[in-house]
């Protein structure tokens, strides 16, 4: 609790007490808690007695766990998976618990997801843990001392705390890569600016979605590719944080010792799996260890406490949110709906039963990805059959029209005179060369083809040219016009033509 | 001059003919296709003038100079955003003259035939060339000229119908007189009898009795069908142009009129194929007029049209990257090509990827839009064909929609029962957002409801389409 998230807790209707010096390692004074209107209570004992909810950060201990009663109502980070006296305990005193680190992860619940908040902390102070360690510049630079270039870090696991990690890391300058075993997930690592390692591995890729947006336990030749691929990296990168973690499992071992050893002299690793046992072979948790090879590794559990005003403010604030949802009426009572998706989700105990594990949340927090429908591929015999029958069926067509084409030209040539067959071919042969040409016309030429099919069928003008010389005045007069306005469409077609096709230019 | 020196000239000018067509295909051959038409209309002319069977020269070359200057002058004068009234135009005077030669070579053909065989002998000209047919010859003329005058007489009312729908002087709309199609079957079932007649008399009056009947089929067959369907109509009256050049070359003996009408006839009737393969529709449905029934009610639209005002698109457009508009038949009617241009301009000089997607029925001919925007100097190379571009729509920030409506109606491919299902449609829907330029909220010519206008990422920039793009001209930066 801050000074300004008790004031907006008192705004739900309730009163805020704090133990005393509870803040003073984040920045907030007793003084300032008083000023806010908030109670302090010398003891811890105390407060536990008279406070009817208990927020707190840490795992609560058994002593703690045996204060609790049937009335109250603890929020706290409590590890349910790794910690079943503690839920025992908890059941057995009757009280409520909701654990932090369970809120699901959907919209609605990311106000109160103190483990993103957390991680994001985590990620943040890592790199800065990083270069504290590290004894070169992050940035490439270009002094008069020199030529410097810059730091190539590989941020392992894209999650909150590695994307926060990547983004504190480019904003440093060095050259950053990231990998993820979701591959979903690499637009995100190249909109923070790094970039994305792929593994030459093929597996139908997983969603993200089936398990709720966090990674899950890899096949055995995954992990070999991806192992391999680290291998090659190793050598090259100065800084590696690694925040791989599968909810409810140890940490995977993805940075074996053969890799440390590859690393320059001077190297830093972040573990910020540490907790759980390290994704680096040789993290000691809560420590930091030089290597024989001069690498350090990192084991820090405790990063949110390293930038405790920060951790505490956002901490405060997702309380807060927790304890909104948890007062609809905000009348200082507390509705423990178990209907509401986000606070069933983050309950353990409640009124004497284990609640835990949750049933999975009825909204998916990533959207399930499509389905991709694959066309399926067909054989190369299905292939050359289809390809067969097409060509049999353009065949038969083909045959039945030349037949039927044929037929009717013989049947007129057995009637019409020599002359008219002659003319006949002509006429037949010009259809088939206009159609052989016509097809290659580009679509944008059309109006220019318009227009020059157009000056070019004034050729009847020369049906009125022989015409004109012979017979009647009547004959002479429709020729005239004839030719008279074929004149002005051999004009006016092949000059408006060209206007068209000049206007046609290249960029 | 020998015959045989003209029938060379013939042969030469086809090949010229062919090679004109065939240039087309790209638009820098193109610039030299033209020519080698041009040298082919001259060298055949010019076979003709000083070739067997030919009058009157002197007359020929004044009537033929005559009629170029008005040709040179109103193709100089004319705006390309009136081109699809010109071609109907040009089309209507090749059916006349088609009608006329038509006429002229039964005339002919009936007074060579109450010659005396001795007078016959002396014959010269055209005359000469129907004096020495046989019998069957004759009948053989008869039809070819029969069909001649009409296929020429019902492209001509056609096409001056056409004309005057195009340049406003009509009402686009499809218009039928009572009776609908059975008039126009009556008056071909007309020609018909004619036909029979004329084959057994000989006389002028079936001629002219048919004449009228074709002529009242291409005014009614036309009028019948609607402003959109335009570049089917144009381009299958270009068609018959051909058609008709080719059956008066058969009645005249001459094979370049049969080449040449041949390659315009094929050009013609491929045109309208694409237009209708384009519209999802068949020839027989385009020329009969009018949409078919629907199949069942239209589906449902929700949601709203929003407007957007030249600051909201202005916008919009500076923080693209990759924009693509989309012209019809409405930038055509504003005039709005040039001031598109300049946006495209100034929008590729920010370094954005701009292109236009072109629908083959966009505006009222076939390639309409593309010489618009030639004529507006937008460089060819990036005006696309539907199918070159329509996968790009998914990865393209902004589209914009000028003056088009149903090409880019989504209902085509989402509602089965829409009029217009199953009609190849660019899919603009799918950019990031798409902006709608737009005289009011009424439906496009097939009076259809366009459900794109009421998606989320579209928004309505009503207005004339020059105003429209002209107020955002100096907002981009």
């Amino acid at each position: 609790m801050t000074p300004d998230s008790a004031v907006q807790l008192q705004k739900l209707g309730y009163d805020c007490l704090i133990e005393a010096g509870a803040g003073e390692k984040a920045g907030f004074a007793d003084a300032d808690y008083e000023a806010a209107g908030v109670s302090v209570v010398k003891t811890a004992a105390a407060l536990w007695k008279d406070a009817d909810i208990i927020a707190k950060v840490r795992i609560p201990n058994e002593t703690e766990l045996k204060r609790l009663t049937a009335d109250k109502t603890l929020i706290s980070f409590f590890n349910p998976a790794g910690n079943e006296e503690g839920m025992e305990l908890a059941k057995a005193k009757g009280a409520n618990v909701i654990a932090m680190e369970m809120v699901p992860r959907i919209s609605r619940a990311q106000k109160m997801d103190a483990l993103s908040s957390m991680a994001n902390i985590a990620g943040y102070r890592a790199v800065i843990e990083a270069g504290n360690n590290y004894g070169r510049f992050f940035t490439g630079q270009i002094t008069a001392a020199g030529k410097v270039p810059p730091a190539k870090v590989l941020v392992v696991g894209a999650g909150v705390a590695g994307l926060a990690a990547i983004g504190t890391s480019t904003s440093l300058g060095a050259i950053t890569y990231a990998f993820d075993v979701r591959p979903e997930v690499a637009e995100q690592v190249e909109s923070m600016g790094a970039e994305f390692v792929y593994l030459d591995f093929e597996e139908e890729a997983q969603d993200g979605a089936a398990t709720g947006g966090y990674a899950s336990v890899q096949s055995e030749e995954f992990r070999n590719a991806q192992l391999a691929k680290f291998r090659e990296l190793a050598p090259e990168v100065d800084i590696v944080i690694t925040t791989a973690l599968i909810p409810n499992r140890p940490a995977p071992k993805l940075w074996t010792e053969d890799m440390v050893a590859a690393m320059k002299p001077g190297s830093v690793i972040v573990d910020l799996a540490a907790e759980r046992g390290g994704n680096v072979e040789g993290t000691v948790m809560d420590e930091k260890v030089v290597t024989e090879n001069g690498v350090t590794i990192i084991g820090y559990t405790d990063f949110p406490s390293r930038m405790a005003s920060q951790a505490s403010t956002l901490y405060a604030t997702n309380i807060r949110h927790m304890m909104t949802d948890l007062t609809p009426e905000k009348d200082g009572q507390v509705v423990h709906n178990m209907e509401d998706d986000v606070i069933r989700g983050a309950t353990v105990t409640y009124q004497g039963e284990i609640t835990f594990p949750p049933p999975p949340p009825k909204i998916q927090a990533i959207a399930a990805q499509p389905k991709k429908e694959q066309p399926r591929e067909l054989t190369p015999a299905e292939k050359r059959e289809a390809e067969v029958a097409a060509f049999k069926a353009q065949t038969k067509s083909q045959v039945t029209l030349l037949a039927v084409g044929g037929g009717l030209i013989l049947l007129a040539g057995l009637y019409a005179p020599a002359s008219f067959m002659q003319h006949f071919i002509v006429f037949v042969l010009s259809v088939f060369v206009g159609f052989q040409v016509i097809w290659g016309v580009a679509h944008s030429l059309h109006t220019p083809l318009m227009a020059v099919t157009n000056a070019i069928s004034s050729i009847i003008i020369l049906g009125a040219l022989m015409q004109i010389g012979s017979g009647s005045w009547l004959v002479i007069l429709l020729a005239g016009l004839s030719v008279f306005m074929a004149g002005i469409n051999i004009f006016g077609g092949f000059l408006v033509t060209r206007r068209m096709l000049a206007m046609f230019q290249k960029s | 001059m020998e015959f045989g020196f003209t029938t060379a000239a013939y042969v030469v000018a086809a090949v010229l003919f062919i090679l004109s067509l065939g240039g087309l295909s790209g638009q820098e051959s193109a610039k030299r296709a033209v020519w080698y038409g041009i040298a082919g209309m001259a060298l055949a002319v010019f076979a003709t003038l000083i070739g067997p069977g030919s009058g009157l020269w002197l007359l020929s070359v004044l009537l033929i100079a005559g009629g170029g200057i008005i040709g040179w002058y109103v193709a100089k004068k004319v705006e390309m955003t009136e081109m699809p009234q010109l071609v109907a135009a040009m089309h209507s005077l090749v059916g006349l003259a088609a009608v006329f030669v038509g006429f002229n070579a039964h005339f002919e053909l009936v007074r060579v035939l109450g010659m005396e065989p001795e007078a016959r002998e002396a014959l010269t000209g055209f005359a000469e060339l129907l004096a020495h047919k046989s019998v069957i010859e004759q009948n053989i003329l008869r039809v070819e000229l029969f069909l001649g005058i009409f296929i020429g007489a019902v492209t001509f009312t056609g096409s001056v119908v056409a004309y005057g729908k195009l340049a406003g002087k009509l009402t686009s709309a499809a218009t039928k007189l009572p009776g609908g199609h059975a008039l126009n079957a009556g008056a071909a079932a007309l020609s018909v009898i004619c036909l029979i007649w004329y084959f057994n008399s000989g006389g002028f009056f079936p001629l002219f009795i048919m004449t009228l009947a074709a002529l009242f089929i291409g005014y009614h067959l036309i009028m019948g069908i609607g402003g959109a369907d335009m570049p089917v109509v144009v381009s299958m009256l270009n068609s018959y142009s051909g058609w008709a050049a080719a059956a008066i070359g058969f009645s005249l003996g001459n094979d370049l009129l049969i080449v040449v009408g041949a390659l315009v006839g094929s050009s013609g009737a491929i045109l309208s194929y694409i237009m209708c393969k384009a519209m999802n529709r068949s020839f027989i449905s385009v020329i009969l007029g009018g949409f078919g029934g629907t199949t069942g009610p239209a589906m449902e639209i929700e949601g709203e049209q929003v407007a957007i005002d030249a600051d909201g698109v202005a916008t919009a457009l500076n923080e693209a990257d990759s924009v693509i508009i989309v012209p019809g038949y409405g930038m055509a009617v504003a005039q709005a090509q040039s001031a598109v241009a300049d946006l495209t301009r100034k929008l590729r000089a920010a370094g954005k990827e701009v292109r236009f997607a072109i629908h083959p029925v966009a505006g009222r001919l076939p390639g309409h839009m593309n010489v618009l925007l030639a004529e507006a100097k937008v460089p060819y190379d990036i005006v696309m064909e539907m199918d070159e571009i329509n996968e790009d729509f998914p990865s393209t920030d902004v589209v914009i929609v000028i003056g088009s409506n149903d090409i880019v109606n989504p209902a085509a491919q989402e509602d089965p029962n829409s009029p217009i299902a199953g009609m190849p449609v660019l899919e603009v829907w799918k950019a990031k957002q798409v902006f709608v330029s737009k005289r009011g909220q009424g439906t496009g010519y097939s009076g259809i409801e366009n459900p794109l206008f009421y998606k989320e990422n579209t928004r309505m920039f009503y207005g004339d389409a020059k105003a429209s793009i002209d107020s955002l001209l100096p907002k981009i930066s």
